[in-house]
């Protein structure tokens, strides 16, 4: 029973970065209907630039705080001169981008800093947290930092002018022109709230899975089935699905088929939820008429 | 006399390479309200979306007696233009207050703004009591008076409206087009009104333009055009 309560609790953190991951996977898609595949790398290039701020001295909060606002800026700048040129491109041509960005990023942390495994050190106190027996420290203010992370989105877009307006040009582009508001660069600060928000998730996943240029590959991808469990459109039930999965992956994992092959949980998730219930849990069917 | 608040000469608007609208004049006067009148399809719509740049255009339009510089649709709103689209824009997904909180997204006159949603409340007390509904539940005509109040929250100096009258019971498209000359005349906001129903466009209008396929076919006084008889017997059905 304590190894079931372990194995759940530890499934929490994880499923905390993939809870955010996914969220920021559905803030792009809500904007523009298209998953952006390059969010994971994305998320790893910044965990670099937050290793690299702590190996020279930088005391590890600030190099967070630092990380959060430099991933905002890339992300935005990398909406604005590389993914908005394909706008009116068809979907496959946006598609292709995001790809190719998740191998330009993946490919530049390489040769920047190498493909050997780094240890990425942990914000929080040696020792588990209020005699927490069934989390390490680590796992505790992941979940924290997560929660923290949550509740600062959705105070943004349910309170702020700016995100009001952000959620209504996600919704209606027309109409949000006619108010005045300027869609386009909308769209750019969504794109920096997701890289910002995915360099959490990497700097929170890092000390767990261990910092390497291909440390998020699977974290996407359990993301992914996160987002697709809970409703791709749904920002809520993504989160949702995102701890969902976590507890899932460890579950079955330690149980059932073992550590090895454990990412195929996500697949199975993935394609079950897409046969049995395509818009998720939480999803809004869309019913097209022809 | 002041110059007119929006002139429009040899207005040609385009869809993609299609040509909808092939050289139209008409003006709106400062405080009037100017209707264009016409079948479906005529042209229209069209020639409020490229007022508003939300679709390519050519020749010449005049704000205030100055070619309109805006070349984007939300520098066009910036400018004081606000446009009521056809289908009626509405936010569904947002509540009615957040709704008319976009309206006034560009305002930075926090207390006017203020006294804004009071005015627009007071001419549409149903509005008030379903600011926290859904706007996507609305009947059409709440989404209406919804899409008009959001408009006027701009506080325009310009107000476009693309067949306010479309799909409604006749009672409330009264009662839309009293608050209209409200507007007009109490709030000394220009009006430029498409409309199909011509009878009541031209009660409140003072100046109307009869677009067909793209062009204007006879415009000038509402009374004049009123009392046309060609436009009496095909458009006004007496």
């Amino acid at each position: 029973m304590v190894e079931f309560l372990h194995q759940f609790a530890s499934g929490l953190a994880l499923g905390g970065v993939y809870a955010i991951t996914a969220l920021a996977l559905v803030m792009i898609y809500q904007a523009t209907h298209l998953v952006n595949f390059a969010q994971g790398e994305m998320a790893m290039f910044s965990t670099y630039f937050a290793w690299k701020l702590i190996d020279s001295g930088t005391p590890y909060w600030l190099a967070f705080v630092a990380t959060v606002l430099v991933s905002f800026v890339a992300g935005l700048l990398i909406q604005r001169f590389i993914v908005r040129p394909f706008a009116r491109a068809p979907i496959l041509a946006s598609v292709i981008v995001f790809i190719g960005l998740a191998f330009i990023f993946n490919a530049m942390a390489g040769w920047l800093y190498g493909y050997t495994i780094q240890s990425f050190d942990s914000p929080f106190p040696g020792r588990p947290w209020f005699g927490n027996v069934y989390m390490s420290a680590h796992e505790s203010g992941a979940v924290l930092v997560t929660f923290a992370v949550l509740a600062l989105v959705y105070g943004f877009f349910r309170f702020t002018p700016l995100g009001l307006a952000m959620r209504a040009s996600a919704q209606n582009p027309v109409s949000s022109r006619l108010v005045g508001i300027r869609v386009g660069w909308m769209l750019a600060i969504g794109w920096g709230l997701a890289a910002a928000i995915g360099s959490v998730a990497g700097m929170m996943a890092a000390p767990i899975v261990y910092l390497d240029p291909n440390m998020m590959s699977g974290i996407l991808l359990y993301s992914f089935a996160g987002a697709v469990l809970g409703g791709i459109d749904n920002p809520w039930g993504a989160v949702l699905g995102g701890f969902v999965v976590g507890v899932l992956e460890n579950l079955v994992g330690a149980y059932l088929v073992g550590a090895e092959v454990k990412l195929s949980v996500a697949l199975v998730i993935i394609v079950g939820v897409l046969v049995v219930r395509p818009s998720g849990l939480f999803g809004r069917r869309i019913v097209a008429r022809v | 006399m002041t110059a007119p608040i929006l002139e429009a000469r040899a207005l040609e608007a385009f869809y993609g390479a299609v040509q909808v609208v092939f050289g139209v004049d008409f003006l709106v006067e400062d405080g009037g309200v100017t209707t264009l009148l016409g079948a479906n399809g005529a042209g229209k719509t069209t020639i409020l979306r490229a007022i508003s740049a939300m679709i390519r255009r050519a020749g010449r339009i005049d704000f205030r007696g100055a070619p309109m510089a805006a070349r984007a649709t939300e520098d066009v709103a910036r400018l004081g233009v606000a446009h009521v689209p056809d289908g009626r824009g509405t936010f569904t997904d947002l509540t009615v207050e957040e709704n008319l909180r976009l309206g006034a997204y560009i305002r930075k006159d926090r207390n006017a703004v203020k006294a804004d949603f009071e005015r627009v409340f007071a001419y549409f007390p149903r509005l008030a009591e379903r600011r926290r509904q859904q706007a996507g539940t609305l009947s059409g005509g709440e989404q209406q008076m919804l899409a008009i109040a959001r408009a006027l929250l701009l506080r325009p100096s310009l107000l476009l409206l693309d067949e306010p009258s479309f799909g409604l019971a006749p009672l409330i498209v009264a009662d839309i087009f009293k608050i209209l000359r409200a507007i007009n005349q109490t709030d000394r906001v220009s009006l430029l009104i498409v409309e199909q129903n011509a009878n009541l466009a031209l009660d409140l209008a003072d100046r109307a333009y009869l677009i067909e396929t793209g062009r204007v076919v006879i415009g000038g006084p509402a009374a004049t055009i009123r009392n046309d008889d060609s436009v009496r017997r095909a458009y006004l059905g007496y």
